[in-house]
């Protein structure tokens, strides 16, 4: 008797636990059925490219732009593109509630406190006002701590009190998965949302990777959503044009299976065959396991001399790279390459000694050689919070600038008359540069960087082309 | 062949720290019939003093010899003493009182210290992944015998602490007088106190035994992987968990044998198939070996509990 029941709790353990394998696996399947059909980016690819050039004339990132920039520090707003507004007219006090919703807890933690500071920090040099309203500026987070990432549930919770509190703007996400879930309620309510860091190619534009995640996006109502991040296309681009550079001539990629991590890699594996480097292999790992050494293992027998990782610091980065170094420990001999999820301060922290000679590119250039409005914002940045801005930091400060410019235009603290003119933003001179959002909500700014690990923090490399050339 | 048996030494090096972990759920299982389900984040927190030690000793590649090894030694030992008195403060403030609970709330209780110790977790070292030092180079013993297939020291290392703690742990349950007093609780706890064994006192030994298991495998688990993280704790529980149920759990050698499968399938799986399939086939297999032995490998129907 006393056996059956010692059985029975064992089984009932046992069924809790197959049911979070089954859950897992079943959101990898949805993922790898994405995969196979991920053959013909390169349409779009072109085009997103091409549209970005045409919309810039002067498609360097972070230049200095003109003389709008003493402006910041006197508190007036920035900008000096066509449509700037004259002062609203001042609402005693009303408030306007901005949130964002970024994942403060676990993996990228860190990370993300230095993007809300450069939020902080955009929304304080405009005294807290933007349109006539006090900014009511909260930071929400859609991590959990038992997840140790963001959380589906975590991020839908937001998105809905976003809709309750009347929020004027929701700035998010930092996770590109995380924005799938909540552009569609948002998107209903017609809540702008305005990401300073998701670069998955299908928050904005229809087609491969993942073309079922774009369908699903903006079903009831126009589009609402907006990054001042160039996204993985041009990403992914940069990457296979740097590992040239680097001479890879074979490749190994690896995946987290999430959104971000999976989009990215397959746009490097695609602009890396076009390149001429050969794909040794193509896989997804989970991005929770304590250890990948078969994994590396595996890298290491193909011979190649790079081991592409599509993924973040919180989603095994680290730990992979670890374990190719058990192995390998020469960064020369395989290179470990990613993109702007593992630039960070926290992967840097995670890997020690062993991650000299790492590559990762992002958006933005070397703060030390920041000018202009970047310079400004970098100056101000240091001065405030008595330290280096990690390179996210840039996009806090410049997704909230922006915010806010649209709040200025539209005097309004109504979400759909800001959306309005998000829409018709005209050039903003923002900290990145000189930039307007084209008509799928992408910026225009295209440029990516390449960054070397070095010590115990990415130091500057080089500005990597965008563009494939055959 | 070259790479079969490479995987096989990472898998058996990654198996010997499972079987770390699930030497205490079966401890503890064995004696109370609880599974301790903090005790896969105990396993982090006592990897994470360990990683405190070796940070503040600052033992690097080119300290000497003596050093290295009196550094290790020094984290072992902190490490396993540290698992051992959170364990033993577990059990006092979140089991003990429910001992004669319905079976449900003792195991929500050990859920709700899981995510306790998480919170501790992340507040002490932050959230993202730490290095772990690893003061002793990864150097090939194999190569002096010029075989192309590599086993570092620090893998070694990790399976001989796992085979002799086997070996200590076995002896102490089986030999000893408290051992004794062990298995007679897991057999019947009403009639042991009636003999005059303290029951509290087996099994708060038991609890302590466990954590300093995990104590020994968090520090083996830094070295061979070179980095912790305050979620990790989850997933290497749950297999090492699997383990012990593989192995029959309740039984101290099925442990291991069940931690020793499950690395090496997992290496294996990540090997020669695609890498995100690799829980699929790890429960896959638990599935499979439940269905003709319900009680896992080694147990049998008159378990020899603890």
């Amino acid at each position: 008797m006393v056996r059956q029941s010692k059985k029975h709790s064992i089984l009932m353990v046992l069924m809790l636990v197959m049911g979070m394998v089954l859950a897992a696996c079943g959101a990898q399947d949805v993922q790898s059925t994405a995969v196979s059909g991920a053959t013909a980016a390169a349409p779009v690819v072109n085009t997103v490219v091409t549209g970005g050039q045409t919309a810039v004339a002067e498609p360097t990132a972070v230049a200095p732009i003109d003389t709008g920039m003493t402006a910041v520090a006197t508190g007036t707003p920035a900008t000096t593109g066509a449509g700037a507004a004259a002062p609203c007219p001042d609402k005693a006090g009303e408030e306007a509630l901005i949130y964002s919703s970024l994942p403060m807890t676990g993996g990228s933690a860190a990370q993300i406190q230095t993007v809300i500071e450069g939020m902080r920090l955009a929304l304080e040099q405009q005294d807290g006002k933007a349109g006539g309203y006090t900014i009511k500026y909260e930071p929400l987070d859609d991590a959990t701590a038992a997840k140790g990432s963001w959380d589906e549930g975590q991020e839908t919770e937001n998105a809905n009190k976003a809709i309750q509190d009347k929020a004027s703007v929701y700035l998010g996400t930092f996770n590109s998965g995380a924005a799938a879930v909540s552009i569609p309620i948002l998107n209903e309510a017609g809540i702008p949302m305005i990401s300073p860091a998701n670069t998955a190619i299908n928050l904005t534009l229809p087609g491969n990777p993942e073309p079922k995640l774009f369908q699903s996006l903006y079903q009831n109502g126009p589009r609402n959503y907006f990054r001042v991040v160039p996204n993985d296309a041009l990403q992914g681009a940069a990457l296979a044009n740097y590992a040239k550079e680097l001479g890879v001539t074979q490749v190994y990629i690896l995946h987290d299976q999430q959104t971000y991590g999976l989009g990215l890699a397959s746009v490097f594996r695609d602009r890396a065959k076009e390149l001429g480097i050969k794909v040794a292999g193509f896989e997804g790992i989970d991005p929770k396991a304590g250890s990948y050494s078969g994994v590396a293992q595996k890298v290491i027998s193909s011979d190649s001399n790079a081991l592409f990782f599509g993924g973040l610091d919180a989603t095994g980065g680290p730990q992979l790279l670890k374990d190719l170094r058990s192995i390998q420990p020469d960064p020369d001999a395989v290179k470990f390459m990613g993109g702007d999820g593992i630039n960070s301060t926290d992967f840097a922290k995670g890997v020690g000694a062993e991650g000299e000679g790492t590559y990762a590119t992002v958006a933005t250039a070397n703060p030390a050689n920041y000018e202009g409005r970047a310079k400004e914002f970098y100056d101000s940045y240091k001065a405030k919070y008595n330290k280096e801005p990690d390179p996210y930091a840039i996009f806090g400060y410049d997704s909230m600038g922006v915010a806010l410019e649209a709040m200025n235009r539209a005097c309004s603290n109504d979400p759909k008359a800001i959306l309005e003119q998000l829409n018709e933003l005209g050039q903003y001179d923002g900290a990145l540069g000189n930039f307007t959002f084209d008509e799928n909500g992408d910026t225009t700014l295209t440029s990516y960087y390449g960054w070397i690990l070095k010590g115990d923090k990415y130091t500057f490399d080089r500005e990597v082309s965008t563009q494939i050339e055959k | 062949m070259q790479d079969f048996l490479q995987i096989l030494i990472t898998g058996i090096s990654l198996g010997s720290v499972f079987a770390l972990i699930a030497l205490g759920y079966t401890l503890v299982y064995g004696i109370i019939e609880l599974i301790n389900f903090a005790h896969g984040d105990l396993f982090m927190l006592s990897s994470f003093a360990a990683l405190t030690v070796l940070d503040r000793l600052d033992i690097g590649f080119r300290d000497a010899t003596g050093s290295k090894v009196l550094g290790m030694l020094a984290a072992l030992i902190v490490a396993m003493i540290f698992g051992a008195l959170v364990n033993v403060l577990i059990e006092r403030l979140a089991y003990r009182r429910l001992r004669n609970a319905p079976r449900l709330a003792p195991l929500i209780s050990a859920l709700g210290m899981s995510f306790v110790l998480v919170q501790i977790g992340q507040s002490w070292k932050g959230s993202a992944p730490v290095s772990f030092p690893r003061p002793i180079a990864n150097q090939n013993v194999l190569a002096p015998f010029g075989s192309p297939v590599t086993l570092g020291l620090n893998n070694l290392l990790t399976i001989v602490v796992t085979i002799l703690l086997l070996i200590a742990l076995s002896y102490v349950v089986n030999r000893t007088r408290i051992g004794k007093a062990m298995r007679a609780t897991a057999q019947d706890r009403d009639a042991s106190a009636l003999m005059g064994i303290d029951i509290n006192r087996t099994i708060a030994f038991a609890f302590l035994l466990g954590g300093a298991l995990a104590g020994a495998a968090g520090l083996m688990f830094g070295q061979f992987t070179g980095t912790m993280a305050f979620q990790r704790g989850f997933e290497a529980g749950l297999k090492a968990f699997t383990a012990a149920v593989l192995g029959g759990i309740g039984n101290l050698t099925g442990a291991v044998l069940g931690g020793f499968l499950i690395g090496i399938t997992q290496a294996f799986s990540d090997f020669y198939l695609d890498p995100r399939w690799t829980n699929s086939v790890i429960f896959g297999l638990l599935i499979l070996t439940l269905v003709f032995r319900p009680s896992g490998i080694l147990g049998d129907s008159t378990t020899q509990k603890a």
